[in-house]
């Protein structure tokens, strides 16, 4: 590490967070958000296309000179923080993080992989990356993909993130010549993409399959590349928690004190303010964790591995607390469909999985630390 | 307070000039701890002439850094932290130019060390009851009362005192902010033993103390808002010093486990690293919280800090205790000692433990620091108060 970590906002970082929460204000309001989830169109393309390709967010942490803006992981954490303080049902983790995250560590050089790029930071494309949602960054590459000599692809993987979404997938496959990462377009001859009903409803997961797929191969070390990709995932999916946790918070304050029982409002009994006082000190921390994991990603910092494994295991379980006291302290409401709490409380439960469960995560921070088992 | 020319160049260069004309291999610590105070390189950010240079609190780094390298004597804060702390900003804000000239320098080298007469058996969390009288008399003031948990009584010279001089208005209204002198006839300290054995903090009794009315901090009956400068200022020195990673407790438990291969359990580990991993958020936060006020934004993170370091310091040592398994059974001494100052991360894993438990008491309790957060940084409203607007003499007691 040469210079000492920023945590705090920067102007433009302010600017681009202004910008996205108008959005998503006038946009992803609850009562739509609660329609849309049931609907035969859960993701929000028009949103999508606004996002991604209007305010140029596809390709947020993409170098200029491939099609992105040039900016780095810690404007792209910003917006996956906005994104999920309003649980915006939009492909950005699968397409802008994760599946560009692993071009990014391919060989740019190399015009495919230089093309896709391009293609899914304009946002006129939208990738995914086919790994399980669950995939543990470090783990040993998967193996339930095969390549034929041919390039074709066989085999199965489940609960790919935003993979419903996507108009190509990347694939994380051994070849003859060892593992490689592989291109498929989502409606080539063999690629069958099935929606799984999800338990976070605004975050699609599929199970894709492919028969003998036609595939490309991707020069570069596919290794690093994916671990890169789910290292930096898992990273910023740590300012996605923080922006649930933020929402569950402010929404359970609201309500505490506008919610009159024994002749007062509810957020005067100490039980409650304490649980909630709580919660906002467990914020305080995940916000200056969030930040550090997305500086160290965008600085390539040597304490990278440290700032994620501290942030996903701090910053999940505080999104789910949050959420789950956010339900409590609704009381009957918070438990209707009709309020938006759930949604919140699936995706903090979803995301606690996701990339990494906290004590996948803690066990290699012990690692890291020289705390060994 | 005039505007600040001083920058950490100007400092580098005074530190230097400081040195050279002052040797710490040759000078005698006393001598070279008034040099510095007189150089204005004690709190940089105090006024000039009260040992600072009006320069910006975070060059005080700057400062210390270099005279550390240097090899000079430093003025040993955790033993005069109440001074340094609380004592120290009360007078700056609310003393005559006589008290800030007469107080703060000795108190900054440690020639004198101070102590806080705030809470009372009838008045801890609710300062605002307490009951030491203070009645006026010609130019002075006679107070009579008992004060206790009061630590460091015992080495202090001087004294910060709330007391009670008008019982028939709102417990609020009716207050006085003094200095005392603990040397006064009248002031007798008895130590107090506490869980740990040691005894650290006393129990004080005032008997017709005379206090000169030129001792008062702040205007009569204004005592409550002075003290809650003081009080702000404590919590700011219990939750908000720069730590290297695995600083304070956590660093104590990973050092146990590293040394102990044979104690390691995977149950153990994991939560060794749960904490680990929520010391390390903690530490993250205290530095974006000073990153913030550097620019000029502070937020009202630091009320979370000293409820956080409590939290931890607890849970780490706890956890220490039960990592070391039947050495976890043993305790290093019991014996009745006074110590001279207090140190959190000191002595052994069951002392630690048991000194923590103080750590969400002294200087706020967590509960009245989740209150705090809850009314003031949350907006929640508050209990209903049955002790606002009744005079003090007639609270239920
Ligand atoms: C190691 C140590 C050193 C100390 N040093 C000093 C010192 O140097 N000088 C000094 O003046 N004092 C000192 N204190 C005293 C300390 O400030 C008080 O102990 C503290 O403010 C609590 O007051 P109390 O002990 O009267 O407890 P109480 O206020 O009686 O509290 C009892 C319990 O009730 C809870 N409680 C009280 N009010 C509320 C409320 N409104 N809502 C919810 N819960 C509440 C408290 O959190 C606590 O759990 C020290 C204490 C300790 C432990």
């Amino acid at each position: 590490m040469s210079t000492a970590p920023n945590l705090l906002y920067s102007d433009v970082e302010n600017d681009l967070r202004a910008s996205v929460r108008d959005l998503l204000t006038d946009s992803c309001e609850p009562s739509a958000l609660l329609a849309r989830v049931e609907s035969t169109e859960p993701y929000d393309a028009k949103l999508w296309r606004t996002l991604g390709a209007e305010l140029g967010l596809a390709g947020l942490h993409v170098p200029e000179e491939l099609g992105g803006q040039g900016a780095s992981a810690r404007e792209t954490a910003l917006v996956l923080e906005e994104l999920g303080r309003s649980v915006a049902p939009v492909p950005y983790l699968g397409s802008a993080v994760l599946a560009t995250t692993a071009l990014l560590g391919a060989d740019t050089a190399a015009e495919p992989v230089a093309e896709l790029l391009r293609r899914l930071a304009s946002g006129e494309t939208t990738g995914a990356l086919a790994v399980p949602l669950s995939a543990v960054p470090g783990a040993a590459f998967p193996s339930s993909v095969t390549a034929a000599g041919d390039g074709t692809l066989r085999g199965t993987v489940s609960t790919v993130a935003d993979a419903s979404a996507a108009d190509v997938l990347v694939v994380p496959a051994t070849g003859p010549d060892g593992p490689a990462l592989y291109t498929v377009d989502t409606t080539a001859a063999g690629v069958t993409v099935d929606e799984a009903v999800p338990l976070d409803l605004t975050r699609r997961i599929a199970d894709v399959t492919f028969t003998d797929a036609p595939a490309q191969r991707l020069a570069g070390s596919a290794r690093d590349a994916l671990d890169r990709a789910l290292l930096t995932g898992a990273g910023l999916l740590a300012s996605e928690q923080l922006g649930v946790a933020q929402w569950c918070l402010d929404e359970t304050v609201a309500y505490v004190r506008g919610r009159y029982q024994f002749g007062r409002p509810v957020g005067s009994f100490q039980a409650l303010k304490h649980r909630i006082a709580d919660v906002w000190l467990e914020l305080v921390a995940a916000r200056a964790a969030a930040r550090y994991a997305a500086d160290a990603l965008a600085a390539d910092s040597d304490d990278t591995g440290v700032a994620v494994a501290v942030a996903q295991s701090y910053c999940a379980p505080v999104a789910v607390h949050a959420a789950e006291e956010c339900v409590q302290l609704h009381g009957g409401i918070g438990m209707t469909w009709e309020h938006p709490a759930h949604l919140y409380l699936k995706r903090a439960k979803a995301d606690e999985i996701a990339l990494g469960t906290p004590g996948r995560h803690r066990d290699v921070l012990g690692g890291l630390v020289d705390l060994p088992a | 307070m005039s505007e600040s020319t001083v920058d950490a160049e100007g400092l580098r260069a005074r530190v230097r000039d400081l040195l050279a004309e002052h040797d710490p291999a040759t000078t005698g610590r006393l001598e070279f701890l008034r040099a510095r105070f007189d150089a204005g390189l004690a709190w940089v950010h105090y006024p000039a002439g009260l040992g600072g240079l009006n320069a910006p609190r975070e060059l005080q780094g700057v400062v210390d850094a270099e005279l550390a390298a240097a090899g000079a004597p430093d003025n040993n804060p955790r033993r005069i932290g109440i001074g340094l702390g609380m004592a120290a900003p009360t007078i700056l804000r609310f003393g005559s130019e006589e008290n800030k000239k007469r107080f703060l320098r000795p108190l900054w080298t440690g020639e004198e060390v101070w102590c806080q007469l705030f809470s009372e058996p009838g008045a801890g969390s609710d300062l605002a009851a307490l009951a030491t009288r203070a009645v006026r008399d010609g130019d002075d003031w006679v107070v009579t009362g008992q004060k206790v948990w009061t630590s460091s009584a015992h080495t202090a010279r001087w004294a910060i005192l709330v007391t009670r001089t008008d019982p028939d208005v709102p417990k609020h209204k009716g207050m006085t902010y003094f200095v005392c002198d603990m040397t006064a006839p009248g002031v007798e300290v008895r130590p107090l033993r506490q869980i740990t054995g040691e005894a650290e903090f006393n129990e004080v009794f005032l008997t017709d103390v005379r206090i000169p009315d030129a001792h008062r901090l702040g205007e009569v009956g204004e005592g409550w808002q002075v003290a809650q400068t003081t009080l702000m200022n404590e919590r700011v020195a219990i939750g908000g010093n720069a730590i290297p990673r695995e600083g304070g407790m956590v660093g104590k438990v990973a050092a146990t486990w590293r040394e102990h291969p044979e104690l390691r359990t995977p149950e153990l580990r994991d939560r060794l690293l749960r904490l680990w991993a929520e010391a390390e958020a903690f530490r993250l936060a205290g530095t974006r919280l000073r990153q913030q006020l550097a620019v000029g934004q502070p937020g009202p993170e630091g009320s979370g800090m000293k409820l956080a370091f409590a939290r931890l310091s607890q849970a780490l040592s706890g956890l220490e205790v039960e990592l070391l398994g039947e050495q976890g059974l043993r305790y290093d001494d019991w014996t009745l000692r006074r110590p001279e100052l207090v140190d959190f991360t000191g002595r052994e894993a069951g002392y630690r433990y048991l000194r923590a438990k103080g750590n969400s008491i002294e200087g706020g309790t967590s509960e009245i620091l989740r209150n705090i957060i809850a009314e003031r940084v949350l907006g929640l409203p508050s209990e209903p108060r049955v002790d606002k607007d009744v005079a003090w003499k007639d609270l239920p007691r």
